[in-house]
């Protein structure tokens, strides 16, 4: 990643064998630190790609008021900036661009964009996803330098986390609550990459097949 | 950045620019009267100058370089969210409407004080005596805040709060790698730390997240807490030109799409305002 290290070797904890890539046809998102850098580019794509839908749907300024519109404006913008970012980060630091994860497809179902709570819903969903998966991974990550990056992005998954949570229960404890913060040392939720990965699965959202052999 | 510097800009920006300067009186007036406080920005600099730390007696906290020191730092920003938030409970001034967050928020923050006691042990600070005034328990300096008497003003200090916590759990990351226990713990304090600040920057009609090093409207003391916030090169990639169909979003998304850290050295200098000890 340029700009990151003094050193040419940005691969961090990444062995030789372990770089993302395709295996027996698939692609399998690596280990060390290249893998949890792949691992946050498929969730950053699912975000960008999600919210870049509910704001070009044509019954997006019907559904929302102007204010749920102005966080999911930005919401769109932050993710496609997240995954873009990546993108860029990760072409940086392979060795071969067949090693950076293509563009993942999508696909959302009967998901009603034109439903209030149902969108709002997903995307409280997208966002706890994030803050935990994000919280969970950061141990796996070797390079103080790819630490710092993925710590600039989880607070900002947290303040969308927290602002989709007011939209939907205003005015309660719900922006941060019991449900994602511990009430006995309110500590947010850290989940496992493979817990991640299982979680989003069961969305039954990304089409693209993939594997995290070499990721905890 | 070190403390010297630190100082130096707050009382080039906060002092010279907003007493000396035509334009700045107007904005540091604009946002005196948001927090209720028109008469207050003379005293900032009395308050300030009055507890200003030398290099010298900065000390007693350490750098913030080891995982323990690091938790040092952290627990002494719990403590002050804490006391800050059992204080505005206690005040009274809280609308019903908002009761709710604010009791979430002192719910966790004293939680975090626990947790960080009791990971930290016989190497816990001692708690400091705060002064949420701004004048560092003088009695013949007026007060630069009156956060438990005025409401705009205890969410204005809440947020500068929040925010400060998140870029300082940030910038301790890099202290906690070698540590995979306590840097998950301080990577999960840290969102939630997030998840608050969003709330109270919603309840002060500002977007959730920081655009540029916009401070919003907190007075001009307040900048360090937002100061580099405007950084939008991540790892050398130049986020503000990132742009889709629907054209390029520029350095506002940009800058809100990533929060900045602190070092502890500037973490503990905005900590020193509201405590009476030199830290």
């Amino acid at each position: 990643m340029a700009g990151c290290s003094s050193d040419d070797d940005n691969s961090g904890s990444t062995t030789d064998d372990q770089y993302p890539g395709v295996r027996d046809g698939v692609f399998d998102l690596g280990g060390g630190d290249l893998g949890v850098l792949t691992y946050a580019y498929a969730l950053e794509q699912l975000e960008a790609d999600f919210y870049t839908r509910v704001v070009n749907s044509n019954t997006f300024g019907s559904t929302f008021n102007s204010e749920e519109q102005a966080v999911l404006s930005d919401l769109y913008r932050h993710e496609v900036i997240h995954r873009e970012f990546f993108k860029a980060a990760l072409t940086g630091a392979v060795k071969r661009p067949e090693q950076v994860l293509p563009a993942l497809t999508f696909d959302y179902g009967s998901l009603n964009f034109s439903n209030r709570a149902v969108v709002l819903a997903t995307a409280q969903k997208l966002e706890d996803t994030g803050v935990a998966a994000y919280n969970g991974a950061g141990r796996y990550i070797s390079k103080a330098d790819y630490l710092v990056l993925a710590g600039k992005i989880v607070s900002v998954e947290a303040r969308h986390a927290s602002a989709i949570r007011s939209l939907i229960n205003p005015g309660t404890s719900s922006f941060a609550g019991d449900d994602v913060v511990s009430t006995d040392n309110g500590l947010g939720q850290a989940l496992k990459p493979s817990q991640i990965i299982t979680a989003v699965s069961a969305l039954d959202i990304i089409q693209t097949p993939f594997t995290a052999q070499f990721l905890p | 950045m070190n403390i010297i510097k630190f100082l130096e800009s707050f009382t080039n920006e906060g002092m010279i620019n907003s007493l000396n300067t035509k334009g700045s009186r107007r904005d540091s007036f604009n946002q005196f009267q948001n927090m209720g406080k028109v008469a207050a920005m003379a005293a900032v600099p009395f308050g300030l100058s009055a507890l200003i730390p030398t290099k010298a007696n900065a000390g007693t906290l350490g750098p913030a370089e080891t995982p323990t020191e690091a938790l040092q730092l952290a627990l002494i920003l719990e403590y002050l969210e804490d006391e800050f938030y059992a204080m505005a409970l206690d005040s009274g001034i809280i609308p019903v409407a908002d009761q709710a967050i604010i009791a979430q928020i002192a719910k966790h923050e004293n939680a975090h004080v626990s947790f960080l006691k009791g990971a930290l042990k016989d190497a816990a600070p001692a708690k400091p005596t705060f002064d949420f005034s701004g004048r560092r328990g003088s009695t013949t300096t007026p007060a630069v805040f009156s956060p438990f008497t005025d409401y705009p003003t205890l969410l204005a200090l809440s947020q500068a709060f929040e925010d400060t916590g998140v870029r300082a759990y940030k910038g301790q990351a890099g202290n906690l790698i070698s540590n995979g226990d306590l840097l998950t713990a301080a990577l999960q304090i840290h969102s939630v730390e997030a998840m608050h600040a969003s709330q109270i920057r919603r309840l002060r009609d500002q977007k959730g997240w920081i655009i540029g090093k916009d401070r919003g409207g907190l007075p001009a003391a307040a900048q360090p807490v937002y100061d580099g916030e405007e950084n939008v090169t991540q790892g050398g990639f130049d986020t503000s030109k990132v742009a889709d169909s629907n054209g390029i979003f520029g350095v506002g998304s940009a800058s809100e799409s990533f929060d900045e850290p602190i070092t502890g050295a500037t973490a503990k200098a905005i900590a020193q305002l509201f405590i009476v000890e030199t830290l």
